[in-house]
């Protein structure tokens, strides 16, 4: 796909803010992602904002303190990937020509603890048969089946993202952790110790997105967005991110995520030989093996071993989550997705210091959650 | 008068032997749990009801340490998916509550059992899977 670029990013940092209303943090990133694209009021035509809890026109109320209103205002609700639904629907009116320049962004703040879904009916919960970690426990297990993966291997992926986590100021958690510490962290569902998980919490991001050409002499250099696709689960697997109460015995159902990740790279014109650094759906560390497989990084049953060659480190052949990943930002739902690609605008403008992945030229962001929904961004410079 | 209520009706059935309550696309022959009036898989209306097999075999599993949101039975409890042999995998309480002493593809056989009481006194129960042979 061509025709859109990235002219400005802006994040409030993830972590958790008493007295910080959703509101202030949206208003915190969308203003210096217009001031970051030199655009200010008029300068553009329609905002779409990602948000799961945020409640009844979040958008509207971050813009209204902005002065910045009287264009069309949509939220956007797809679970783990608003963000990146908010993208896709951007870039596809620029693609049209129905705007120049859209403001993209996504706030959250999560309630704390366990989250409670509003996608379960109340008996699911009362059955115990809605408890999220559950779910995520339960793929972990299957890909100990299907991959040789261990807890020895989640521990590593929670020790490496920590690593890269801890030179970014917007991550929540800035300190690495041992793989010991990882394992002596109380289990929550086996194999899933806490501190395999991420913590839901707060923050916001955005992103100015605009027509190809129009604002090519402004520095930093815009990143081209080559490809923004969403796509929700075909029904078959029983641990989908549908979360049904049933599925069949066919194990070749794509899944959600492969779906988006394979029409990325057809819009795109790439695979997943040309990226140079990816950020991936990280909710538990399992998850973040399960997209390895998923998106094509590696072959199907060989994330463990992709783990253990160290490519996915900084460093490495393609590094993964150089931002420290969710396990060391936390999740945001609406603001997760864009997080990720602020993080990657700016690994392709070369400004992330101790964690830039050196020379990356492609890009790839991959948020997936609840609905089933997938995302995939796909950005190059 | 208090009294045992299911968790939701229309899921299973209870009693001696108990069944869960699905159904069956005449057309693509898919099953479904819990019943359908239209078929996920193919679309197709008119799904057939039909009782599934109350025996199995284990296909993942763990258990849950602490009470989510809205659950009020007892903790740790299992949860997992147990394969029909309608060709169907079921998310599903377990009766065993330590994921070390499951095994992959052991027989699994379906059990109804409490999850709690509620305001008016009445033992609330679901479906639940348990090893065959299991007290």
């Amino acid at each position: 796909m061509k025709g859109a670029v990235i002219a400005g990013v802006g994040m409030h940092p993830f972590g958790r803010f008493e007295g910080v209303s959703t509101t202030d943090m949206g208003v915190h990133a969308v203003r210096a992602a217009l001031r970051e694209a030199g655009v200010a009021k008029g300068g553009f035509q329609a905002a779409f904002c990602g948000t799961a809890y945020g409640g009844v026109a979040t958008g509207h109320k971050v813009l209204s303190r902005l002065g910045l209103t009287g264009m069309p205002i949509v939220d956007v609700e797809a679970g783990c990937a608003s963000g990146g639904a908010a993208l896709m629907l951007a870039a596809g009116a620029i693609r049209a020509g129905q705007y120049d320049t859209v403001l993209v962004f996504g706030v959250e703040k999560m309630p704390r603890g366990i989250i409670r879904s509003s996608f379960f009916e109340p008996w699911q919960e009362e059955a115990g048969l809605a408890a999220t970690p559950s779910f995520f426990a339960l793929r972990a297990q299957r890909l100990t089946v299907t991959s040789g993966v261990t807890k020895e291997h989640l521990a590593r992926v929670v020790v490496k993202n920590r690593r890269h986590g801890a030179s970014n100021a917007d991550a929540m958690y800035q300190k690495e952790i041992s793989a010991e510490e990882v394992l002596a962290s109380r289990v929550v569902c086996e194999p899933l110790h806490l501190f395999m998980l991420c913590s839901p919490n707060e923050g916001a991001a955005a992103v100015v997105l605009t027509r190809e050409g129009r604002r090519a002499e402004v520095t930093p250099a815009p990143v081209t967005l080559a490809g923004a696709v969403l796509r929700s689960h075909l029904p078959g697997s029983v641990l989908s991110e549908s979360t049904p109460l049933s599925g069949l015995t066919d194990d070749d159902v794509p899944s959600p995520t492969t779906l988006a990740a394979t029409a990325a790279f057809e819009e795109a014109d790439l695979g997943p030989g040309d990226l140079d650094v990816v950020e991936c759906q990280d909710t538990d560390a399992a998850r973040e093996l399960m997209s390895y497989e998923e998106i094509g990084l590696c072959d199907p049953g060989g994330s463990a071993e992709f783990l253990d060659s160290g490519a996915t480190s900084l460093g490495g052949r393609l590094p993964v989550n150089p931002s420290g990943g969710l396990l060391s930002k936390g999740e945001p739902l609406g603001a997760s997705a864009l997080g990720q690609v602020v993080e990657l605008v700016r690994q392709l403008r070369g400004e992330c210091g101790p964690r830039q992945v050196e020379g990356a030229r492609v890009a790839l962001s991959h948020t997936v959650g609840r609905g089933a929904n997938a995302g995939v961004v796909i950005l190059t410079r | 008068m208090a009294g045992r209520v299911m968790v939701r009706d229309g899921l299973f059935t209870d009693g001696d032997a108990p069944a869960l309550l699905g159904s069956r696309c005449p057309a693509c022959e898919a099953h479904h749990f819990p019943r359908h009036d239209t078929c996920p898989y193919c679309a197709a209306d008119g799904p057939l009801p039909t009782l599934l097999s109350s025996t199995g075999s284990l296909w993942a599993w763990t258990a849950v340490t602490a009470a989510p949101p809205g659950y009020r039975g007892p903790v740790p409890y299992g949860m997992g998916v147990v394969e029909l042999p309608e060709g169907i995998r079921v998310i599903t309480h377990l009766t065993v509550s330590d994921p070390g002493a499951q095994a992959l593809g052991q027989a699994m056989e379906l059990r109804v059992v409490p999850l709690h009481t509620d305001t008016d006194g009445n033992e609330v129960v679901t479906y639940s899977f348990a090893p065959v042979d299991a007290p």
